[in-house]
């Protein structure tokens, strides 16, 4: 565990230290933003959002640079997370019985380790998207300088823009359902970075093992 | 102003009705330009920046007549200098006037996600509003002609207007006006296209033009400039006119069906969200955890 982090409750397990929370919520404030603005672009009848935002002509002006923010920070977490994301063959059979996962019977469900399939999912779509986003960002960024006979790179920018920002929002809305109102504590763990024993054991089984088999702690 | 909104057909970014649409009765306009009868005098390059008050911008030189190579933010138009190899080995101009074609069925208007930043009039002129532009440059990647240009000191889109401050009072723009050789009309649609067609059949029976036809290509719904062409089966040979200009298929797909499939499936997540937690609710209540580390805060 984290050093440099502050004394986790007792009964409780840190599962966010400092680093990894400050990155996602500058990645969730920036994702927010591009939202935001990307669906003013998106459709006249959301085109209000860019106008609470400080104006179209801002809007479209700062689109791409928080697109840079939230590029970096994917990729920070990237760094810290992607060895943990790993899909392997216990995450097949999590898909296998998803049914089970959307129907709250978790305890059919084959036992997840630090993070369950969908989890990973989450992750590896929004690396994916965040690269497909930037590539087609940068043409769209400055469409003035692509040359005519380059046309077609704008042509694909536009769709691959818009399928993978489409993409993120689905991704999107299921990680604030999951993480808002589905499973209680998991908020709080991106907040203060710890969760209950409890919690680990309900929805990390294979972490708990894990955790509770090397901890050093003489009692929970 | 208060007589711009009733000569309002199309509105870019636009949720809800064109408030003016159908207010006015107005005829189409349209621009004819004879390439065979221009001489390549440039009057209408120095009428536009007369009328428009364009400054003069840095010229370029390439061993040809040609002014630049393609039009600016703040020069709209701009004759496309060809040294046409004819099959004989004889040398001939083709000479095209080239700026906004302002199109039936405009790319840059469907691609503008910016409310009133292009507008389309009744009488057929598309004209940009830079007040109201954000400057994405959709319009560049929407427009099957190259015309919309960037301006990189203000990030506004600039084009030709087909003057439509001198259209809306009854005069022809400040191009046609200056054409020394009678090379460019101006009128209604129907006249233009009739004249057009005149000269078409004049080139092609008496003189050595077989070819000669008219373009008003059809793929954007016909342009509001219309060409006479030498030779109508290649339109490509004047400066890259292109045969079949139409919006590219990939801003149709994506402000078409992508757009309705992913408010679709947006809505639909949304709702499909909120049924599953009345349905299922959350995974555990929240009674039923006991997180001492909870009951110690106040």
């Amino acid at each position: 565990m984290n050093q440099a982090e502050h004394a986790v409750p007792p009964g409780r397990v840190l599962r966010y230290n400092y680093k990894e929370r400050l990155t996602h919520w500058i990645t969730a404030i920036s994702y927010i933003y591009l939202l935001m603005t990307g669906l003013a672009f998106w459709s006249p009848w959301l085109f209000w959002l860019a106008l609470i935002l400080g104006g179209g002509q801002i809007s479209r002006m700062l689109h791409p640079w928080i697109g840079l923010i939230f590029a970096v920070c994917v990729l920070i977490l990237f760094g810290m997370w992607a060895s943990q994301m790993r899909v392997d063959e216990n995450d097949k059979a999590w898909f296998k019985s998803v049914r089970y996962y959307v129907q709250n019977e978790d305890e059919q469900m084959p036992p997840a380790g630090r993070y369950n399939a969908g989890q990973k999912s989450l992750f590896w779509g929004f690396v994916v998207c965040m690269v497909l986003l930037v590539l087609s960002g940068l043409v769209l960024w400055f469409p003035e300088y692509i040359p005519w006979n380059l046309r077609s790179l704008r042509y694909i920018a536009v769709l691959v823009h818009a399928s993978s920002a489409l993409l993120t929002i689905g991704l999107f809305l299921i990680h604030v359902y999951m993480g808002v109102f589905a499973e209680r504590g998991a908020l709080g763990s991106m907040v203060h970075g710890d969760v209950s024993l409890h919690f680990v054991k309900r929805y990390h089984p294979g972490w708990y093992e894990e955790i509770t088999g090397q901890s050093t702690s003489p009692k929970k | 102003m208060s007589q711009a909104t009733l000569r309002v057909q199309k509105i870019s970014g636009h949720a809800g009705s064109v408030p003016g649409e159908g207010a006015q009765r107005e005829y189409t306009v349209c621009k004819l330009i004879d390439t065979t009868t221009c001489i390549g005098c440039k009057a209408c390059e120095v009428a536009c920046m007369e009328w428009n008050d364009l400054p003069f911008g840095e010229t370029s030189f390439d061993n040809t007549y040609q002014t630049m190579p393609e039009t600016r933010w703040n020069y709209w138009n701009l004759i496309l200098f060809n040294e046409h190899e004819k099959e004989d080995g004889s040398l001939m101009w083709l000479m095209r006037k080239n700026q906004c074609m302002h199109c039936a069925d405009p790319g840059c208007l469907a691609a503008c996600p910016a409310d009133g930043a292009i507008l389309q009039y009744t009488n057929g002129i598309v004209d940009f509003q830079q007040a109201n532009c954000i400057g994405c440059g959709y319009c560049i990647t929407g427009c099957p002609f190259d015309i919309p240009k960037m301006n990189p000191k203000t990030n506004r889109v600039f084009k030709c207007t087909l003057c439509s401050d001198r259209v809306s009072e009854g005069l022809e723009p400040a191009c046609i006006k200056s054409c020394p050789t009678g090379c460019l009309h101006f009128g209604s649609k129907e006249d233009m296209l009739k004249l057009a067609n005149d000269r078409a059949t004049q080139l092609r029976e008496h003189y050595d033009f077989p070819q000669a036809g008219v373009y008003d290509p059809a793929g954007v719904g016909g342009t509001g400039v219309v060409y006479v062409l030498h030779d109508a089966s290649k339109p490509e040979l004047y400066g890259g006119l292109p045969a079949d200009p139409h919006i590219p298929w990939s801003v149709k797909l994506w402000k078409g069906p992508l757009k309705w499939l992913g408010n679709a499936a947006m809505i639909g997540g949304l709702i499909g969200l909120a049924v599953h937690y009345l349905r299922f609710g959350p995974k555990e209540r929240e009674e039923t955890i006991k997180e001492p580390h909870e009951g110690a805060e106040p």
